[in-house]
């Protein structure tokens, strides 16, 4: 029998900076903000830490990091790449790093900048396309709206889903971040009127189907599950963890293959369940990658919480949002209301759900889904109290 | 002439030989010698057999719709100056699995945002045409 990381090793510290739109500090001094504020949560010492797992999109590199904070010898460090795709993927190989004696206690993070020249590589100009972006881009199917737009119009037109059921996800959304003082939308209701009102941004996406655009940072630490039963904060265990690339999967453009809209979640999710010893039925809470809304029916199916093509029905009723709903999701407000940090925001909000001190917190909930993004390579961590 | 539109190299390794029949006004597909699979985009390898031999298929230039966009600003301006413009994903006759991505237009020479994304339809035939923009020769897409 395979021995898997299950419940070996746990989050045991959150940091974050504040979240804004043109942050002073550089992506560099961001990240080492919210490490160095996850290392006090988990009331440990910069030496302690001698694990390093990051973004392959991330600005700041690990031996930058390791000399601005006082790390000691690091022996383990990692970088994942396909952006949002990578969040999950951090913490587990973290994870496994610990799980493996390769390192005692990891940190894991994402620092962005929205105006960063790295984060929005659709609006350089310029240079001739190679690879798998010129049979896209030349047409002015331009920024990851776009590519994900042509998806959510094929799902809308197989499935039947609606605009309604788009508004029900970013609606669910917000109301979480009018909760949450942290939230870049805490103070800002949005009702369905100007949901339908809203302007374009790719047809049939409009604004409010859109992630924010963020300047922030958060970081994690983990270490060993039996270091977490002696430090300060009540430990979210990582029950299972799993990453995917389906396959004839193109990033983004994912059009190339069999079945567009089997996504990289349904692979994910596989090994995801086959490691964990709950079902999707047993999960009362997630934290889904929503850097645009249609992406949140496609996860619910993909993870099992329904059936192939019911997942815009599965949004009705209020079944998204705390504290009634079937499956309270994004409960920080995610990336379309609290804030876009390439996902890591879910990974926090995970643990805190697991700490039992989320703004919108489900009361006795055993473990919380935390997935990274649709679309791209991802990945996915089921964490437990 | 920089138009300010983004465009492919054509000289990508993998794509070449598909811009260069663009240019001769022929809509070519790769196809593993060895198993016969077509592929799209190209790339070296045949995903079925693994042989690196393939060759240049031409295909009809018919299609059907799969989905479509209307994009809206913002966007780099070259594109800005046109939207609402429409992107469509056309799935092609030979193999509905392999599709383009392209824009439908009015007539041969006609520009992506003259036709009303309203009378847009998943599920429409469409027949290539060949626009050049700078030394490329884009495949866009007419109703058929």
């Amino acid at each position: 029998m395979v021995q898997t990381i299950k419940d070996r090793t746990a989050i045991v510290g959150l940091g974050q900076t504040a979240f804004a739109k043109g942050l002073e500090d550089s992506e560099l001094s961001l990240a080492c903000q919210a490490i160095s504020a996850a290392i006090d949560d988990a009331g440990l010492r910069p030496q302690d830490v001698d694990g390093l797992a990051m973004f392959s999109m991330e600005n700041g590199r690990e031996v930058e990091v390791a000399r601005n904070v006082g790390l000691g010898d690091v022996t383990f460090f990692s970088q994942i790449g396909y952006g949002g795709g990578a969040g999950c993927a951090t913490v587990g190989h973290a994870a496994m790093a610990v799980a493996t004696g390769q390192c005692e206690v990891a940190v894991a993070w994402r620092a962005r900048k929205r105006a960063a020249k790295a984060s929005r590589p659709w609006a350089q100009v310029g240079q001739r396309l190679e690879g798998a972006t010129q049979w896209s881009r030349p047409f002015g199917l331009l920024r990851p709206v776009d590519e994900i737009a042509m998806l959510a119009r094929r799902y809308m037109h197989e499935f039947g889903a609606t605009r309604d059921h788009l508004a029900n996800v970013a609606l669910a959304f917000r109301k979480h971040a009018n909760r949450n003082p942290r939230a870049t939308m805490y103070e800002k209701k949005l009702t369905r009127e100007q949901y339908m009102q809203a302007r374009w941004i790719s047809e049939p996406l409009c604004l409010f189907d859109n992630c924010l655009e963020t300047d922030g940072a958060l970081a994690v630490v983990i270490t060993s599950a039996e270091r977490a039963r002696d430090l300060k904060q009540k430990p979210a265990y990582i029950h299972a963890f799993a990453q995917s690339i389906p396959r004839q999967h193109q990033v983004m453009t994912n059009y190339f293959c069999d079945d567009p809209l089997l996504g990289p979640s349904w692979t994910c999710a596989r090994l995801l369940w086959e490691h964990s010893d709950f079902q999707p039925a047993d999960v009362p809470v997630a934290q889904l990658y929503d850097a645009f809304s249609p992406l949140i029916p496609l996860s619910l199916e993909g993870y099992g919480f329904c059936g192939r093509g019911e997942g815009a029905a599965f949004t009705e009723g209020g079944s998204l949002e705390w504290p009634g709903g079937r499956l309270p999701t994004n409960t920080s407000g995610g990336g379309m209301s609290e804030a876009y940090v390439h996902g890591f925001n879910l990974v926090l909000e995970g643990a805190r759900q697991m700490r039992g001190t989320s703004v919108c917190q489900v009361e006795g909930a055993e473990c919380c889904l935390v997935t990274s993004g649709e679309g791209v390579p991802t990945s996915a961590l089921l964490l437990r109290r | 002439m920089a138009t300010g539109f983004v465009l492919p190299d054509p000289e990508d390794p993998d794509g070449q030989p598909f811009w260069q029949g663009t240019a001769r006004g022929e809509l070519l597909v790769q196809k593993c010698t060895e198993c016969g699979r077509r592929r799209l985009p190209p790339r070296p390898m045949c995903f079925v057999c693994r042989s690196l031999r393939h060759e240049w298929e031409p295909l009809s230039g018919r299609g059907t719709i799969w989905s479509y966009v209307v994009a809206h600003p913002p966007l780099l301006p070259a594109y800005a100056e046109l939207a609402p413009y429409n992107v469509i994903t056309v799935a092609l006759e030979e193999d509905p699995t392999l599709r383009l991505v392209g824009n439908l237009v009015a007539s041969p020479q006609g520009a992506i945002n003259e036709i009303d994304p309203s009378t847009i339809r998943i599920g429409e035939p469409v027949r290539v045409v060949y626009q050049q923009v700078e030394d490329v020769f884009l495949p866009r897409w007419m109703r058929a």
